[in-house]
């Protein structure tokens, strides 16, 4: 069974290798500034208490107040997984978090993907381009705030221009 | 066995024709690129020299979508990505509804949702090994044999639940609908012939020698490389980790079967199809394990509402689909319909070596390797 690390855990032995990164945390996530994340994550793949070599996953949600990346994160050889959340783009500002791709690769197609649907911009990612929609297209649609198709303002000249 | 030198020395030592390279597009309308799916390939002469995936010719919002349905509805939305594995796309939700709302299924209804699942692992990974021989170039016949198989496992669906392809057969709590009285003789009728038809095929491909001239070596990819790239499910099995979660992190009730885990270490085209094959026998076997250990009762408990409402918060749920982790992270607002749902899609993150993979290779390898990939631009695009 995979091992699960507790929030509380987590959150010190992070504290531990990279002081002021950890700005919360409850039961089961951490919750790490932007600025440490290159940092944090370096140190959870490569240090022996966490050897978290597989990001399994990267999801974005749109809070309306501000945006939140999750990394979901397992370790091969330790069988454990943790859970390290991102806050972003306080107040609806331009959100910006930097591109974890050169700790994981994994992270490439996710954080395209967080960019074309959710906004989500990552300095560092070496192909920064739109995955599921076409360049030009108005908007991100997972954002809470964005026209669906009933209300939609797409012109059908804008289709498809690459 | 394997090809007699590396073939991109070979190639450049003696050239005395001057070739420039051309890009063209493969895709998004082609046979062999399993949808709608399409690559911008840089050749020069018959070598690959770059490769850039596009995505998103069969993006269909599924995520945006899913935000304003009932937890119940968006079943039937997970049909629809991965539409060749649609059992192990509803197991995955419906583990995440599950733990966000802390709900308790039924053990016949967990039962039951695991058979379904492991059917679907074979049907998928005959539907995988059919297509990847078709790449090959063996035009019918090898794709023939796995369809007609896989038509036996719909039929089985079609009598649990009405439907072949886009089931929705799991809810909140188990399934939907019990078993008709017909499904367990046709089930053991089918698990009596299967192993002699994976053998046929087995027989037919394993050691066929074009096969082994044109998958063997092929497309090597490094595991600590994969593992980077997040790369999950046989994929990485063939590259010798072992790293399967219905073992290492079992979910329903995979830690009452007992199973093999078949694991290669060579990485290549042909380990990817060796490690399927493998796999639809160790399905079998879970089947059988999963039938001895049923006991009767309700296929879900009475006390789940129709719309579900979990309280505040998060989950992550994750199942090993037939193409590698498939995971559900929702994000419940306290209402009827998820706030956030995002889909960790293991055939869209399986493409981040792409590249690496095609680049240096042929062009007639290029599909052959794309195929190993095994993806559905149903889950790619979503």
């Amino acid at each position: 069974m995979t091992i699960a690390w507790k929030g509380e855990e987590l959150a010190a032995a992070i504290e531990a290798f990279a002081p002021d990164a950890v700005i919360q945390h409850n039961d089961t996530d951490v919750w790490v500034s932007p600025a440490s994340l290159l940092d944090v994550a370096a140190g959870l793949r490569d240090r022996p208490e966490f050897r978290f070599d597989l990001l399994s996953s990267i999801s974005a949600v749109d809070y309306i107040g501000h945006y939140e990346l999750v990394y979901h994160l397992t370790s091969l050889p330790r069988n454990m997984k943790a859970v390290v959340k991102v806050r972003c783009g306080e107040g609806r500002s331009d959100p910006e978090v930097p591109s974890v791709t050169a700790v994981w690769r994994g992270a490439d197609l996710q954080e395209r993907e967080a960019w074309d649907l959710m906004g989500i911009r990552f300095p560092g990612h070496p192909n920064h381009k739109r995955i599921m929609l076409w360049e030009g297209f108005p908007g991100h649609p997972l954002r809470k705030d964005f026209v669906t198709y009933s209300q939609s303002v797409i012109e059908p000249e804008q289709a498809h221009t690459e | 066995m394997s090809r007699a030198a590396p073939r991109q020395d070979n190639l450049h030592a003696d050239m005395t024709l001057k070739t420039e390279p051309i890009t063209i597009n493969i895709g998004p309308q082609h046979p062999s690129t399993h949808g709608v799916f399409r690559m911008r390939v840089t050749f020069d002469g018959e070598v690959v020299v770059d490769v850039e995936p596009v995505f998103g010719y069969l993006h269909r919002g599924s995520e945006k979508l899913a935000e304003e349905r009932t937890y119940t509805q968006i079943v039937t939305l997970t049909d629809r990505m991965d539409y060749v594995a649609s059992m192990t796309n509803n197991q995955s939700y419906i583990l995440s509804v599950e733990k966000l709302a802390g709900i308790e299924p039924s053990p016949r209804g967990v039962w039951l949702r695991m058979i379904a699942a492991e059917l679907q692992r074979i049907a998928s990974h005959l539907v995988a090994i059919g297509f990847l021989i078709q790449d090959l170039g063996a035009w019918g016949t090898p794709l023939i044999y796995a369809m007609r198989e896989r038509e036996k496992i719909l039929d089985l669906f079609e009598m649990l639940c009405g439907a072949r392809i886009t089931n929705s057969y799991l809810r909140p709590g188990g399934v939907f609908m019990d078993a008709p009285d017909e499904f367990w003789p046709a089930l053991d009728a089918l698990l009596d012939e299967l192993p002699a038809r994976i053998d046929e095929l087995d027989d037919l491909l394993t050691n066929n020698e074009i096969i082994v001239a044109r998958t063997v070596n092929v497309a090597v990819i490094d595991p600590a490389t994969m593992v980077n790239a997040s790369i999950t499910g046989p994929m990485l099995r063939a590259g010798g980790v072992d790293w399967d979660l219905r073992h290492r992190d079992p979910y329903d009730y995979y830690e009452r079967v007992k199973f093999d885990r078949p694991l290669h270490t060579a990485s290549d085209n042909n380990a990817r199809y060796w490690v399927r094959l493998q796999e639809m026998r160790e399905s079998i076997k879970i089947v059988y394990q999963c039938i001895e250990q049923i006991e009767p009762g309700p296929v879900r408990p009475a006390e789940v509402p129709f719309l579900v409402r979990p309280p505040v918060g998060d989950a992550y749920g994750i199942v090993e689909a037939p193409k590698g982790e498939l995971g559900f992270y929702l994000v419940s607002d306290g209402g009827i319909s998820p706030y956030r749902c995002h889909v960790r899609a293991p055939s869209l993150i399986n493409l981040t070596l792409l590249r690496e993979m095609l680049v240096g290779g042929m062009v007639a390898d290029m599909f052959v390797s794309f195929g190993s990939i095994d993806i559905n631009m149903g889950e790619v695009d979503r």
